[in-house]
Order: C-alpha cells, then sequence, then structure tokens
C-alpha cells in the first residue's frame, strides 16, 4: 500500500505547529511568485486545474477545472464564493484548514477569482466558527498590507478584493444556492437549478462557489503542476485529500493521504487503528453523515476514492471517516442523523420537510421496538419518496443513511422489532 | 417549432415555454401547488414531477422549460407514486376539519387528494404541528396549521403587491408563514385568498358564512374604480356573500382590489327601499311610487324649463344617463352633466379622456409619466401593471404631483403643474427620457385635471404627447386619462355634458342660490347635495341614505350595481355589459326603469318597455356601447382643453382614504374596519 510521501504533502501545516501568519506561510511557499502564475492567463489555470483531475472537495465531487470553465467569458460583473461552511457531521477538515493555513485560502482564491474574471470573492464562514472567522480576517488584513489583495493584488496587475462572511448556524446555507440566498441576506434556501449559479449566482451574476480545501490545494497544483497532482491517488479521484477520522478510534485526527487508499490502512495507520482493534468494528460511514453506512465486511477492502464508494453504495462525501465499534447501537445511531436532518431542513420541499420527521420518528419507534415488521418496508419507501424529489441534495442525504442502515443492517432492525426493543448483540 | 412527446404523442410548440404549460395546452392536467401563472415559480411542492427520458429524477414541471426531441411521459406508474407520495407528505400535518373549513368544496389539496392520493395514509406517528394563527388584518382569516407552505402568498406579497409584509421564518417542519402580526399593507391583499390552495388563508368577512355549492355564480362588472374589474359575485337568498375576480387578461388579469372584494357588504346598511316625499313640515315620508312620480311630475311642469337641471354621480349607469338625457332634452333643459368633480374633461374628442394605451399594453411602456394621480389608490390593479412595467420590464416612471409609495421606484419631478411646460419645453430629465423612448405613455389623473387649470393641463398634456411622438404610426398611443369613477367615460361618451348655454357642475350649486336653477335631479350624487339651495326642489334617484337622500324633496329608490343589469364603460374606454345578482331591497327599483316612467309621465314620444329598447337606442347614440368587453382605439386628435399658460400650481390628492370613495364602500363596516386598521395607522406612522 502506498502512502502520502512528505515531499507531496500540500498542507504542511494541518496541524498547527509551523504557525499561520504570513511569514511562516511564505516560508512554506505560499505567496511564492503568485503574479507568475496569473501572467499565465485565465485559459492556462482553468485547464491546468482540468488536467490536474481536481474534483470539489465540498462532496459532490465535481470537476473543479470544467466548473470554471462554465463562467461565460463576457465582461458583467463574476464573483467567487468560498464555501466555508463546515457543517457535515462528523467533518472538520476546513476548520483546521482554516486555523492553520489561512493563506493558502486566500492565494487560491487570489488564483481561482483570476481564472473566472471574478473581481470581488466572499468567504461564507459558519457562524460557530468565532476563532477560525477572526483568523481569517486578520490573514486577510496581512495578505491587505502587504498588497497581495486589493488593487493590483500580489503585483499581478489584477484586482481582487475578499471579504468574509459569517452564517447564522444552518446546516443547509452549506448547500451552494442556499448559501448564495444567505449571502444576499435572504432565507437560507437552495435555488432550483437551472440556472446554474455558473449563469446566474450572487446577485444574478455568474459565480463559481468552491469548497476552503479545494480553493486551499489550488495555489500548489498550479506551482507543482497538474500532472504531478493527477499522479497521486486513484485514477478518476487523483491527488491528495483531507481525512476526519472520528468514532470509536483510538487516535481520532485530520490526515492528509492520497486518495485510493484503503480504509483500514487509513485507520490503522492514522487513527491508532479502531477501539478493541479492526475485528471489534461494526461500521463505517466513510463520507460524512450523508453517505450509507458500509459494514465491517466491506470496510475490511474497500478504498477511499469517489468512484469506488459509489461502487459499494456509498460515498467519498466530505471524507469524514465515522466509524463505529461493534459497542454502538446503530440503529440510535442513524435515528440521531435522521433527527438532524430532520432540524436542518429548509422546509421548502414538501417530501424534506414532511418526510425528514416521518423518517425519524418511525426509526425511533423501531428502536423502542414499538412497531411492526412491516413498518421496515415502509421506511424503505419513505425514503424512496423522498430521494430525488427535492430540489437540493438534502432530501438525498436525509434518505441515504437509512437505505444503508436497511441495506447492511435489517436483521439488527427486525430483531429490534421482534424483541421489544431489546439489542441483538448485546 | 419545439417537437416534444408527451405521453406518447407528438406536440409541436411555436415557443419554448415550461413543461406544465405545454401539457395544459394539449388537455393534460399536472397536478400542482406552489406554481402559479402569474407568480415566480418556486417548485417546491413537488408536486408536478414528470418523468423525462434522459433524466435520472423526476423534474418539476413547472420550472423546466420544453425543449426539441424531450420525451415526457405524465401517466407512468412512476409519476403515479411520486404525486401519491407527495400527497401523503402533504396530509400528514393537515388538519381534518374540511366539515368547518370554508375553503372545502373549492379546496385544492382536496380535489388533488381524491385524483392523485392514496385512499389511506401510512402515518402512524402523531400528529405533530399545530400553528399559531397569524393576524393579518380585518380582511384575511388564518388558520395557519391547514398551511402546506407552497409559499404563493409569499411571493404574491413580494412581487406583485410589493410589500414584505408576509414571508417564512424557521425551517423544517417547523417553518411558517407569518406577517408581522398587522394588517398587510396592501390594497390587493385579499387576492392571496384566492391564491392560497388551502383553507389557511381566507376571506374573514366570509368566514363560516356559507359554503361554495350553495352561492349562486353572478358574473358581472365592478364599480369601485374605473377599471371596471370583472368580478363573480355569489349570492345566496338575495344577499351577496362574496365577490371574487373573474380571470380577464386585458383588464384585471386575475386580481382585485380589496375595496372592490370587501365592500359589498355596504349594500346591506342604509338603503333606500322605498319612495319618499317631503311633507309640508319638511320631514321625509313614505309615499307610494305613483305619489312620488306624481309630485315629480308636478314639479317639473311647474318650474320653467331652463331652471331644471341634472347632475349623475359615480355609480350611475349608461342606461340611466341616457334617459336621463333624454329627459332633459324632452324637457328643454341643457343643464346636465356626470363630471360632478368638476374635473375638466372634452366630451367632443373621445380620445381626450380615455386610457388610450390600454391596461394591457400599459406595463409595456418604456417611459411613462405621472401627472397628478396616485394609481395606487385610484386604481390598485392597474398598479400592478405598472409595479411590473418597472419592476421587470425595466419602464422609467416620472411623477409629476403629490408623492405616496407606489410600491416600485418613482423619480419625482416635484409637485407643480408648471413641471408640464418644463417638459414641453425640453427642460429637465422627464423630457430627455421621453425623447429617447420607443413607447412613451402619460397618465393624468383626476387630481390634475380637477384642478382650475384643468383645460389647460389637459391642452399641455396633448403638446406633450405630439411633441414626444406619445401617438405612433405603429398603434401605439400613449396618451392616457386615469378617471376614478366606474362609468365617467361612459358619460362623456353620452355626451352627458351641458348642452348649448348649458351649465356645468361646477356652476350648478351657486345657480341654485341665485334662482337660475329651482329643480335639481341627482341620479346618485352625494357629494355637493348639502351645498345646493334650501329653494331649489331636489328630486334623488339612488340606492343609498347618503347626503343626496338626506337633502333631497323626493326619493325615488334605485338599485346598486349587483342588483341591476347595465352597461358601465371603463377608464379605456370598454363598455362591458353588467349582470343581476340579487334583487333590490323593498319596492326599490331598476334606475333605468324609474326614469322610463317618468319619460313616459312627461309625455315623451318613446316609451321604453325593456332595457333593451334602452339599449336599442344607447348604440344608436354611440357604437361604443354595441359590443360587450371589446376595446378599440380611439381616434387620436390634439385639439383638446385650452391653449394658454401654465400658473404654478400643487395638484393635491383626490383619495383620502383608499377605502371609501363611494356610498357602498362609505357604509361597508369591513371598509371601516380596514380604514381603522391600516389606513389611519398609516397616516399616524407618517406624521410621527
Amino acid at each position: 500500500m502506498t502512502f502520502l510521501n512528505e515531499q507531496d504533502r500540500i498542507f504542511k501545516n494541518l496541524y498547527g505547529f509551523l504557525g499561520w501568519n504570513l511569514n511562516a506561510a511564505e516560508q512554506r511557499g505560499d505567496w511564492d511568485k503568485t503574479a507568475d502564475l496569473i501572467a499565465k492567463g485565465a485559459d492556462w489555470m482553468i485547464n491546468e486545474i482540468k488536467a490536474s483531475g481536481l474534483r470539489g472537495r465540498g462532496g459532490a465531487g465535481f470537476s473543479t477545472g470544467m466548473k470554471w470553465s462554465f463562467i461565460p467569458k463576457d465582461n458583467q460583473q463574476h464573483y467567487l464564493v468560498v464555501n466555508a461552511d463546515e457543517g457535515e457531521p462528523g467533518t472538520c477538515k476546513d476548520r483546521d484548514i482554516i486555523r492553520n493555513e489561512p493563506h493558502k485560502i486566500i492565494e487560491g482564491a487570489l488564483l481561482a477569482a483570476s481564472a473566472i474574471g471574478a473581481s470581488v470573492g466572499y468567504i461564507y464562514i459558519r457562524g460557530e466558527f468565532k476563532r477560525e472567522a477572526d483568523i481569517l480576517e486578520t490573514a486577510i488584513k496581512e495578505a491587505y498590507d502587504k498588497k497581495l489583495l486589493g488593487k493590483n493584488a500580489a503585483g499581478s496587475g489584477f484586482d481582487f478584493d475578499l471579504y468574509v462572511h459569517r452564517g447564522a448556524g444552518a446546516y443547509i446555507c452549506g448547500e451552494e444556492t442556499a448559501l448564495l440566498e444567505s449571502l444576499e441576506g435572504k432565507k437560507g434556501q437552495p435555488r432550483l437549478k437551472p440556472p446554474f449559479p455558473a449563469i446566474k449566482g450572487l446577485y444574478g451574476k455568474p459565480t463559481v462557489i468552491n469548497n476552503i480545501e479545494t480553493i486551499a490545494v489550488v495555489p500548489t497544483i498550479l506551482r507543482r503542476g497538474a500532472s504531478w497532482f493527477a499522479g497521486l491517488g486513484a485514477a478518476k479521484s487523483c491527488g491528495t485529500k483531507v481525512f476526519c477520522i472520528s468514532g470509536h478510534v483510538n487516535a481520532p485526527c485530520n490526515v492528509e493521504e492520497v486518495m485510493g487508499i484503503s480504509l483500514k490502512d487509513l485507520i490503522e495507520k492514522h487513527a491508532g487503528g479502531v477501539r478493541g482493534g479492526w475485528d471489534n468494528l461494526l461500521a463505517v460511514i466513510p463520507g460524512g453523515s450523508s453517505v450509507p453506512v458500509l459494514p465491517k465486511t466491506i470496510c475490511d477492502t474497500v478504498v477511499m476514492d469517489f468512484d469506488s464508494l459509489a461502487a459499494v453504495k456509498s460515498g467519498l462525501g466530505t471524507a469524514a471517516v465515522i466509524v463505529m465499534d461493534e459497542s454502538t447501537d446503530i440503529v440510535e445511531a442513524i435515528a440521531r442523523l435522521s433527527k438532524f436532518y430532520m432540524h436542518e431542513s429548509c422546509g421548502q420541499c414538501s417530501p424534506c420537510r414532511e418526510g425528514t420527521g416521518w423518517l425519524w420518528r418511525l426509526l425511533t419507534r423501531i428502536q423502542r421496538g414499538d412497531a411492526d415488521l412491516k413498518d421496515i418496508d415502509l421506511l424503505e419507501d419513505i425514503t424512496h419518496q423522498i430521494e430525488g424529489h427535492t430540489i437540493c441534495a438534502l432530501g438525498d442525504a436525509a434518505a441515504w443513511p437509512v437505505q444503508g442502515l436497511i441495506r447492511h443492517f435489517k436483521h439488527e432492525l427486525i430483531a429490534r422489532i421482534e424483541q421489544g426493543g431489546r439489542r441483538l448483540c448485546l | 417549432m419545439i417537437k416534444v412527446t408527451i405521453d406518447h404523442k407528438q406536440h409541436t410548440f411555436p415557443k419554448v415555454i415550461s413543461i406544465i404549460e405545454a401539457c395544459q395546452q394539449v388537455g393534460i392536467q399536472i397536478p400542482h401547488f406552489c406554481y402559479h401563472p402569474k407568480l415566480d415559480i418556486a417548485g417546491n411542492c413537488r408536486m408536478c414531477l414528470v418523468d423525462v427520458e434522459g433524466s435520472r429524477k423526476p423534474i418539476p414541471s413547472c420550472a423546466n422549460m420544453i425543449q426539441d426531441g424531450m420525451v415526457i411521459h405524465t401517466m407512468t406508474d412512476h409519476v403515479k407514486k411520486d404525486r401519491e407520495g407527495v400527497m401523503e407528505f402533504l396530509l400528514i400535518n393537515h388538519p381534518l376539519d374540511c366539515p368547518i373549513c370554508d375553503q372545502a368544496g373549492e379546496c385544492d389539496l382536496q380535489d388533488q387528494a381524491l385524483h392523485y392520493g392514496r385512499d389511506r395514509s401510512r402515518y402512524n406517528e402523531e400528529k405533530r404541528r399545530s400553528v399559531t394563527d397569524k393576524h393579518m388584518g380585518p380582511l384575511i382569516s388564518t388558520t395557519m396549521t391547514r398551511c402546506i407552505h407552497c409559499t404563493r402568498c409569499v411571493r404574491f406579497a413580494e412581487d406583485i403587491a410589493g410589500v414584505t409584509d408576509i414571508g417564512a421564518v424557521g425551517r423544517g417542519e417547523h417553518m411558517e408563514i407569518t406577517t408581522l402580526e398587522k394588517a398587510i399593507q396592501s390594497e390587493i391583499s385579499g387576492n392571496v385568498i384566492d391564491l392560497c390552495p388551502v383553507g389557511a388563508l381566507n376571506s374573514k368577512p366570509y368566514q363560516f358564512q356559507g359554503r361554495p355549492w350553495e352561492l349562486t355564480h353572478t358574473d358581472t362588472i365592478d364599480v369601485m374604480d374605473a377599471l371596471g374589474s370583472h368580478i363573480r359575485v355569489d349570492s345566496r337568498g338575495g344577499q351577496v356573500f362574496r365577490i371574487k375576480p373573474r380571470e380577464m387578461e386585458d383588464i384585471n388579469e386575475i386580481w382585485l382590489s380589496d375595496k372592490s372584494r370587501f365592500a359589498y357588504d355596504g349594500l346591506l346598511s342604509q338603503r333606500l327601499d322605498k319612495p319618499y316625499v317631503r311633507d309640508d313640515k319638511g320631514m321625509l315620508q313614505p309615499a307610494s311610487w305613483d305619489e312620488a312620480f306624481a309630485k315629480v311630475v308636478q314639479q317639473l311642469t311647474a318650474t320653467p324649463n331652463h331652471k331644471i337641471a341634472a347632475l349623475a354621480g359615480d355609480l350611475v349607469d349608461c342606461e340611466s344617463m341616457l334617459l336621463m338625457k333624454r329627459l332633459m332634452h324632452h324637457i328643454g333643459s341643457q343643464h346636465l352633466d356626470c363630471r360632478v368633480d368638476g374635473a375638466y374633461a372634452d366630451a367632443q374628442n373621445p380620445a381626450s379622456f380615455v386610457f388610450n394605451t390600454s391596461l394591457s399594453d400599459i406595463d409595456t411602456a418604456d417611459v411613462c409619466v405621472l401627472v397628478g394621480t396616485n394609481p395606487r389608490w385610484e386604481a390598485p390593479v392597474l398598479n400592478i401593471r405598472l409595479r411590473r412595467g418597472v419592476v421587470s420590464n425595466g419602464m422609467q416612471m416620472f411623477r409629476i404631483g403629490f408623492e405616496h409609495d407606489l410600491t416600485y421606484p418613482v423619480t419625482d419631478l416635484g409637485n407643480d403643474v408648471l413641471l408640464l411646460a418644463d417638459i414641453l419645453a425640453g427642460k429637465g430629465k422627464a423630457a430627455k427620457a421621453l425623447k429617447a423612448a420607443q413607447r412613451p405613455a402619460l397618465i393624468i389623473g383626476q387630481s390634475a385635471l380637477q384642478s382650475a387649470q384643468g383645460t389647460v393641463i389637459l391642452n399641455t398634456c396633448a403638446q406633450i404627447a405630439e411633441k414626444y411622438n406619445l401617438v405612433r404610426d405603429d398603434g401605439w398611443n400613449g396618451f392616457n386619462v386615469l378617471h376614478t369613477s366606474a362609468n365617467r367615460v361612459g358619460g362623456l361618451d353620452l355626451e352627458f355634458v351641458p348642452g348649448e348655454n348649458g351649465l356645468c357642475a361646477s356652476d350648478m350649486i351657486p345657480a341654485t342660490h341665485d334662482g337660475r336653477i329651482s329643480l335639481m335631479f341627482l341620479l346618485g350624487m352625494d357629494d355637493i347635495a348639502q351645498k345646493i339651495s334650501k329653494n331649489t326642489f331636489v328630486v334623488y334617484i339612488g340606492h343609498h341614505g347618503d347626503k343626496g337622500a338626506s337633502r333631497a324633496d323626493v326619493i325615488l329608490p334605485g338599485c346598486a350595481y349587483t342588483e341591476k343589469s347595465a352597461i358601465y364603460v371603463n377608464t379605456e374606454g370598454r363598455s362591458q355589459y353588467a349582470h343581476k345578482a340579487v334583487n333590490p331591497p323593498g319596492d326599490a327599483r331598476e334606475d333605468w326603469q324609474i326614469i322610463a316612467e317618468l319619460l313616459s309621465r312627461m309625455g315623451h314620444q318613446k316609451q321604453y318597455a325593456s332595457i333593451h329598447d334602452v339599449r336599442k337606442d344607447l348604440q344608436k347614440e354611440n357604437s361604443e356601447f354595441s359590443e360587450n368587453c371589446s376595446f378599440s382605439k380611439r381616434h387620436w386628435d390634439p385639439n383638446m382643453g385650452i391653449k394658454g399658460t401654465l400658473l404654478t400650481e400643487e395638484l393635491h390628492p383626490i383619495i383620502t382614504n383608499f377605502y371609501m370613495t363611494n356610498v357602498i364602500s362609505k357604509y361597508s363596516k369591513i371598509m371601516a374596519q380596514c380604514t381603522q386598521e391600516i389606513a389611519q395607522k398609516n397616516t399616524k406612522g407618517d406624521t410621527q
């Protein structure tokens, strides 16, 4: 198994030992001849990012270069929006990047903005990230003071202003169009697509919305070349990725690794292994709370990239690996996630507004054993009535964990009902 | 041409429209809740999902456009199951209170549950949502537990009415439609009742009053403003229970102002239900029709013909005016007028007193100058179009005259009629904009024409129209006069104006004091009645016991607009036939019958046996009256008013309280509540 080589590491200060401010960042190579990169032109940058195979790190995994190339080449105002509304349960990668590598974000924002011709950028940061917002503000001020932002940013002849906007605590505002609504001062509700933000985004103008991690890796890719990045990791999911490992492991952590690393290696090498040994593993949610849970049998062999995880009917999502050992009440765990989605549904679409609550109530009833066997089929049917029937993907995200539960732990559900709420394995 | 296959049949469409529109055009109904053709697309109810080949997920047909070669399925098992699913979700928290819900019987949710839902719910958990009702003012009752969150009301308030008084708060299942716990500050708020697909927003005055299936529907015309909005009067047992708009794309689209919708309870109070004659002691005493007519005829024959005058008020129909004119001419008097507010209008020039652009085209104007008008109060439904023009079509709006929030941006030039001379001289930004405009328009309000300089103002406006090409060869005519009374244009078309040496409305009152007039007919004319000299014999023909009736020596009770078939001509010059919905109270008669009887008693050679006789006569008088609801362009002639030099003058609003502008709304309790809760609060707010 290949692990990430030290010289290929992008986030050298992920753990904050080296200092986040501009001096320290410059020593690590940030802001090095940024103007030269911009001078190579927008087309070069877009093609380079396309060729690097970088896929969006926010969860959906859409090709970043492709996203940039959708922006029309015209003279109207364009916007760059950086999505730092990290709210997916289990995910904490963006927070560490903001804390410890803020200049990678700012430099990445400048480069991305010059590629899409945006003179203004916004970083929409989760409201709860107070300290992180302070760090970003300070880092942006440092950049302005050094003339890396503003008029003639970094001496490139390109004008770019970057602002931080704090959210008010809604998970849905991490959905890109809800984020735009929120940024415009409206109620955070996803917009109908089409039109896509690349055509009509913030204030009706073409807009690119990228995740913090996506933006933060852009400068390194442009410096070291597309082929370097494309050469790392799996074929169609290349490069490195920050994995967040949490739950029943001995050493929960964020770690940058190559894509396509096996789940078992990831947990054993970086997170100190599963509590009580690999055999004590019950299940893993491999990509944040939205993706279906995987039982141990699949975890034994699965590798961590977009396509491999999709092949086992799960997803890489935000690469937030939630590990659950045998002590976990898997029904309660998934019911808790259902409660989360019920709470965070924006309330716009009927299926999600009404269905997420139904899922949670039904699951809780099953967990109590106060249910009928046919309720399991009903549960599955409801998830299909929600999935794909809503404006945004929150409906899907609410349905998938429950579908995963039914797919892999149906026996647990049946036993729970038959034994009046007592757990099978204890 | 766009070729689309819908349910295995190929159809071609000339232009790109939404899938739901395409399906409706070929006769396939797609169930929907949030979609409304007049509102922005929200796409949130998910009821209109259809399958499109090549799409992984079902797609909302309201939000997606047809494309060439698209293959759409609306009847598959998959689509059926999707609809059942959405229906099931919506019904989870919808209360089963149809038996006490006013919407029952005309409820979208009921109908669609019947057609597209399952016969039972699989929801076994506790019902969780009960939402506190919100206060939306005296017109709208709320039962928010019934709300299905389609957000039609929110979109209406924001996009159509231009007020931000309704919104959604909370998220997920706790999302609620709410107001700021005050009445909606809009003159068209009642439309949310029609828009609400369930019983969440209902008519407060109509609450628990009746069931839709026991009401008799009569299609007729509204008289509360000069637009002649198409309405449906719902009645039961001879009483009007509610008024709803009918679809008429060219006039009111589907909207209706709150006054038109809710003033109907004024039809029940202060009604004149039998004739009265003033006795020797000066008291009005009930009389028989025969006695009353005899008294009038006696006075008419005793009075010299040149001392008899007639005034026709704001709600008088064409038939009555025609017969009154016949009566006056038969007697030999030239003193008749329908311009009772003193506003100037040139009856000889048919294009000089109408809304020439037509209501349906005004929102396509690119520059518009308002002269002494507040369309928000004078014609709320027109204001919707003007708002659309400014907000969506990029119309530039300028205003000369008093300020008022019109819900869209207006460039105020100032409150001075002298500014018209500046425009004519090519000075200022309005002149510049008019010069560059492709479709320029002018809207002249009654405030301007009521001014002492009304004639000069009208003439100046006509000169502006000529100078800036407001009237173009392609059929565009941007010269508009906005009236406020339902049938002023009808009166002018009939030339119900002073004949040779006749006195006009404003001269008649002084004439009663110096003895030039000693008998006056007041047709539904109240405002100036108290100013008439005590020595004048006053005959009042009308339906409400207001100032006119209390001053009258003989009262001949007539019918209100819901009680008679009549023709009204709206501000565009469109003659429209109204129909009788209920019977008048007591002994009251249709107005034309009263005057026809007088004519006959005065020995007029022509007898009018039915309303058709009157209408035949009307059509002879002016061909405008021959067709129902048609709009015809009038011949443009810029010679109107009197050429002169404008003097500086401020204009003043003619409407000070939107909710009370005529006798019906004046005696409406609902309008009184609105006055108290909306209009007066606003004025207080302004002064603070």
